[in-house]
């Protein structure tokens, strides 16, 4: 069996290697991807998104369980943050979800940003290619939760879960900007905490201010109380998922189909940018120019960006 | 684009042991090293320990115990390994072992073991020049 075979038949090993090649934007990748991509569609893609510490591990954590029992399989990204200074990240996020380590449906994946924003990583969306293909059912993401505007998961998901805590007033209002505009269901996690009454008001008002998502019309974001600790919520979340999705799926405004074109868009535009970028640099190169000298040049201003990228263009793409 | 791959390491707790100082201590010189480091936390059987290691793609595992019950765990873990082929992943140890256990554990394939009072730095330099994040896999 080769690569592509492997992870079709739902490898573990297999899986995990090449999500590593994405990860570290092999070129090789691009070739399994390929043979991947003509295998995907059939998961459903969750997003989970919020301030750090909010619980959105714990919450992915106690989901992937009610999704085990009602006998489908989960595929989890977790994604914590690289520190700027050194390159490198400790990924704690399993730390919440050991009792499926030994569970062959489940496989999961901690991933670090390593200096991309918007909340997810570069490799996000093709690693849910290859969970995809390889057959789970439900793939999990978890941002990495910064807070301010990783608004990218709402392209990346079919459904975006917004988790906040109670006592964060002052912080909703911060956020409430970008990223109210990305759930399209909202969970008070922490709820055995003071305070949660009045969160879930003030996330109403918020709501019905219309600070919400504007491409799920005719859909009334959800309001979720959730102890993700001890499991209290969790039903209602899952409930509040599964509406959200035959809410997309079975409607006739071709909100679903909408959705898998917004990923696929993002996918193409991705994969564009970073290409083409590989591409052009590689060809600069290959005509004897140097990245460090043109920045020698941009930095002494005996020539600007602007110019040199419009010259590069002009050269290369006649 | 010439970036080198990212060494993964796996840092991990064995059994009942709840001394869990030195692990973050190691997790931290590895992040603060360059490395990306998974820390899954304490409590973990040899089977979490490898399955992890596989899904996450580690080059290297780091098991840190001070309660004395690296005798089970360590053998296991290297047994689960190969029933897995997964033998490529390398595995070292930290924390405190009686000195007759050392040539025992590097006998069964454990790389190295650092105790108590270990350099950090001496460390992640062992680790620098023992471990090579692995050849891309070709589709
Ligand atoms: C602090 C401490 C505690 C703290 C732990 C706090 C915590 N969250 O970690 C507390 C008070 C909770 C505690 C409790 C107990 N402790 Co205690 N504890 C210690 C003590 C004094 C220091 C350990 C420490 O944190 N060192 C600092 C860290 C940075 O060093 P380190 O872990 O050794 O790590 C270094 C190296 O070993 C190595 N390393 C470690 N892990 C790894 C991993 C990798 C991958 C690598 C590369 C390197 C590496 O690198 C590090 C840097 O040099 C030791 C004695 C000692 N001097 O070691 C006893 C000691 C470990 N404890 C001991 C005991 C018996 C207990 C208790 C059972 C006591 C009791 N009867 O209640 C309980 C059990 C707790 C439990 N659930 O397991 C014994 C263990 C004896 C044994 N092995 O047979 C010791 C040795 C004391 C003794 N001399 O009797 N303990
Ligand atoms: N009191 C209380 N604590 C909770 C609840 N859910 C999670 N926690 C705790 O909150 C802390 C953070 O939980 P995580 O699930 O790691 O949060 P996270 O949002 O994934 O955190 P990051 O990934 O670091 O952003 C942990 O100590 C959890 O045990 C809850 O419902 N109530
Ligand atoms: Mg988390």
């Amino acid at each position: 069996m080769n690569l592509v075979e492997q992870i079709l038949a739902g490898d573990v090993r297999a899986t995990a290697r090449l999500l590593r090649d994405i990860d570290d934007q092999l070129p090789s990748a691009r070739e399994a991807l390929k043979q991947l991509y003509p295998h995907t569609g059939k998961a459903y893609i969750i997003g989970f998104t919020g301030s750090p510490g909010v619980g959105k591990s714990t919450l992915v954590d106690q989901l992937a369980l009610e999704y085990r029992k009602q006998g489908l399989t989960v595929g989890i990204l977790a994604i914590d943050p690289t520190s700027p200074f050194t390159g490198g990240a400790i990924l704690g996020d399993r730390i919440r979800m050991q009792r499926h380590f030994t569970d062959s449906g489940v496989f999961i994946r901690s991933l670090a940003t390593r200096g991309h924003f918007g909340g997810l990583t570069k490799s996000t969306n093709d690693m849910i290619t290859v969970l995809d293909a390889m057959g789970k059912d439900v793939i999990l993401v978890e941002t990495v939760g910064v807070g301010q505007d990783e608004v990218d998961v709402a392209n990346c998901a079919h459904t975006t879960v917004l988790v906040t805590i109670p006592g964060m007033g002052d912080e909703i209002q911060a956020i409430k900007a970008g990223i109210m505009e990305i759930g399209n269901i909202f969970v008070v996690n922490k709820a055995d905490r003071e305070g949660s009454r009045k969160t879930i008001r003030e996330l109403k008002n918020l709501i019905e201010l219309g600070l919400r998502r504007r491409d799920d019309e005719g859909w009334e974001p959800p309001i979720i109380e959730t102890e993700a600790l001890k499991g209290r919520g969790i039903p209602e979340l899952m409930d509040a998922i599964e509406k959200h999705r035959r809410f997309l799926t079975e409607n006739d405004r071709g909100q679903w189909d909408a959705v898998v074109a917004k990923r696929a868009k993002m996918q193409l535009l991705d994969t564009l940018r970073e290409e083409a970028l590989r591409e052009l640099l590689r060809r600069m190169e290959a005509r004897g120019e140097n990245l460090d000298e043109l920045v020698r040049k941009v930095t002494a201003k005996e020539t600007d960006p602007y110019t040199v990228v419009q010259d590069l263009l002009q050269c290369e793409l006649r | 684009m010439s970036e080198e791959r990212k060494l993964r390491i796996l840092i991990a707790k064995p059994g009942l042991d709840g001394h869990d100082r030195g692990a973050r201590v190691i997790a931290r010189a590895f992040r603060d090293a360059g490395f990306e480091v998974i820390y899954t936390g304490c409590h973990q059987t040899p089977e979490q320990i490898v399955n992890t290691a596989i899904q996450e793609d580690v080059d290297l595992i780091g098991l840190s115990i001070l309660s004395g019950a690296h005798r089970y765990s360590f053998p296991r873990v290297m047994e689960l390994l190969k029933e897995n082929n997964a033998e490529d992943i390398a595995v070292i140890g930290g924390g405190i072992f009686p000195l007759e256990d050392i040539p025992k554990l590097k006998a069964i394939g454990i790389k190295e073991i650092f105790e108590p009072g270990a350099k950090l730095e001496d460390i992640v330099n062992w680790v620098r020049t023992h471990i090579k994040p692995r050849k891309a896999m070709v589709a």
